[in-house]
């Protein structure tokens, strides 16, 4: 069973069509890469999956079942749920300036726990295992030295860890990355791609849109090319981006060479 | 000289008094018209545009006019629609009739509160729109609910943005409160006025100032402070 699929996705800003019927699917485990010049539309697929954006038409399905349905209409609470299926790292960090690199990735589920009806007996055991928790994903990412410093004090590498482990303390079923690398200085990128890798090698479900070819070639099991708002080509990495037999690929990828 | 030193007992006693009532003023309307503008400040980015265009035009009148005419018409204005509404005999009129604000004090504190909302707001405003959509958007994405986001998230960030706009308008705010004599509302000013017609002392009227420059003395040491304790982000 497909853990993520997406149908005739749809998306318009006025007169502009974006996204002109997407569809896609991937296994739980899987890398996914996105790629594309600017423009073409990956970003908006991304909020649009991850309901920044709603997509005029189309579908999304969660292990088989209908997730959310452009024809229906849901309250702010039920997108918020279908939300927390999936992760997402911003392009710019957008981590929260005001809380450390500990409080970032916690601020999340300790509002969460809120919610749980043992909340108020366990408070204490529930915040210590988020704590727990929160320290183990930022030492995987190479981050328990930085633990109370404030975003503001870190570089853009280590904003950018700090942001992963922010999506990844959530336990998403999918993990989306939007450019990841493309605000960081060119010396920076090789840190988040080795810990992306890293989490590639704990089959962490990925969705990447980047434009390291390099990177999407050897770290992904499918790669999508987008061209104009529509899937041109998508296959394994060998297929679309060593063999590509798309002439808009081709063009593509001999600019970036 | 020591006549000169027993007067200056009576008028600084005197000045204290009528100080007290300035800081009444000033706390109270500080203390009403943060959370009022916070509110109006959500009015005017409304989506709902009535409401948006509403709460603009009132900005815009209240921040168009002096302060000194809202609170002759705050004071005087429901005394003279009585007066005109009980000449009307009959009709939905007579209730009007009543009308006036009883207490010299209140009309200035609400007087206070509509102005000072209104300018606060504009502060907000800006605070609120300066905050990148991204923050927002993190905070959706982390399955935060927009009050969460609001107050967990944008709420210190904006704080951080509009202390130094704010700490501006608060110390205005503690000069503006001399308008108050204008209703006969006995604050400093009208305090230190007294000693002309009572004594012929004119120096009382100028030595309020040390008054206010020693409280807006304070405040900026408190501002200093506060944006000292925000310094830890960016």
């Amino acid at each position: 069973m497909k853990i993520l699929e997406v149908q005739n996705i749809c998306k318009s800003f006025g007169k502009t069509k974006v996204l002109n019927g997407i569809d896609f699917s991937m296994d739980e485990g899987e890398v996914v890469s996105i790629l594309g010049a600017s423009g073409s539309g990956k970003t908006t697929l991304l909020r649009c999956i991850n309901f920044l954006e709603r997509a005029d038409k189309g579908m999304i399905f969660l292990d088989g079942s209908p997730l959310w349905d452009a024809s229906k209409t849901y309250k702010g609470s039920e997108i918020r749920k279908k939300q927390l299926n999936f992760g997402l790292v911003f392009q710019d960090f957008n981590l929260f300036p005001q809380y450390t690199a500990l409080d970032n990735v916690t601020l999340a589920p300790h509002l969460l726990a809120n919610e749980r009806p043992d909340f108020k007996s366990n408070k204490k055991q529930i915040y210590a295992e988020i704590d727990q928790n929160a320290r183990e994903i930022l030492d995987r990412v190479g981050l328990s030295e930085k633990l109370s410093n404030y975003p503001c004090e870190l570089s853009g590498g280590q904003k950018q860890r700090v942001s992963i482990a922010r999506a990844l303390a959530l336990k998403p079923r999918v993990l989306f990355f939007d450019e990841p690398t493309s605000a960081l200085d060119p010396e920076l990128t090789g840190e988040i791609l080795r810990v992306i890798r890293s989490l590639a090698a704990q089959h962490i479900t990925m969705i990447i849109v980047t434009h390291e070819i390099d990177f999407a070639y050897s770290v992904s099991d499918k790669v999508i090319f987008m061209d104009d708002g529509v899937i041109a080509a998508q296959g394994t990495p060998d297929e679309v981006i060593k063999n590509p037999s798309n002439e808009r690929i081709k063009a593509f990828l001999a600019k970036l060479a | 000289m020591t006549q000169f030193l027993s007067d200056l007992q009576t008028v600084s006693l005197s000045l204290l008094e009528g100080f007290s009532v300035t800081l009444r003023i000033f706390a109270l309307t500080l203390i009403l018209s943060l959370p009022v503008g916070l509110i109006v400040s959500f009015a005017s980015r409304s989506k709902f545009t009535p409401l948006r265009w509403l709460t603009r035009t009132i900005i815009w009148i209240i921040r168009g006019t002096p302060l000194m005419l809202q609170l002759i018409a705050i004071y005087y204005g429901p005394g003279l629609i009585g007066a005109w509404a009980s000449k009307l005999t009959g009709g939905p009129f007579t209730i009007l009739a009543s009308w006036h604000v009883p207490d010299r004090f209140a009309a200035v504190i609400i007087s206070f509160v509509i102005n000072y909302s209104c300018y606060f707001s504009e502060i907000f405003r800006g605070g609120i729109e300066g905050i990148p959509k991204g923050q927002y958007e993190a905070g959706q994405v982390l399955g935060l609910t927009k009050m969460q986001t609001f107050f967990r998230v944008v709420l210190l960030q904006v704080v951080k943005r509009v202390i130094p706009p704010m700490s501006n308008e608060i110390i205005t705010l503690v000069k503006d409160t001399s308008l108050a004599r204008i209703i006969m509302v006995y604050e400093i000013i009208w305090n230190a006025q007294r000693f002309i017609k009572s004594d012929g002392l004119l120096w009382p009227l100028f030595f309020t100032g040390v008054y206010y420059l020693a409280f807006c003395g304070i405040l900026t040491l408190i501002f200093g402070f506060i944006e000292k304790k925000l310094d830890y982000f960016s």
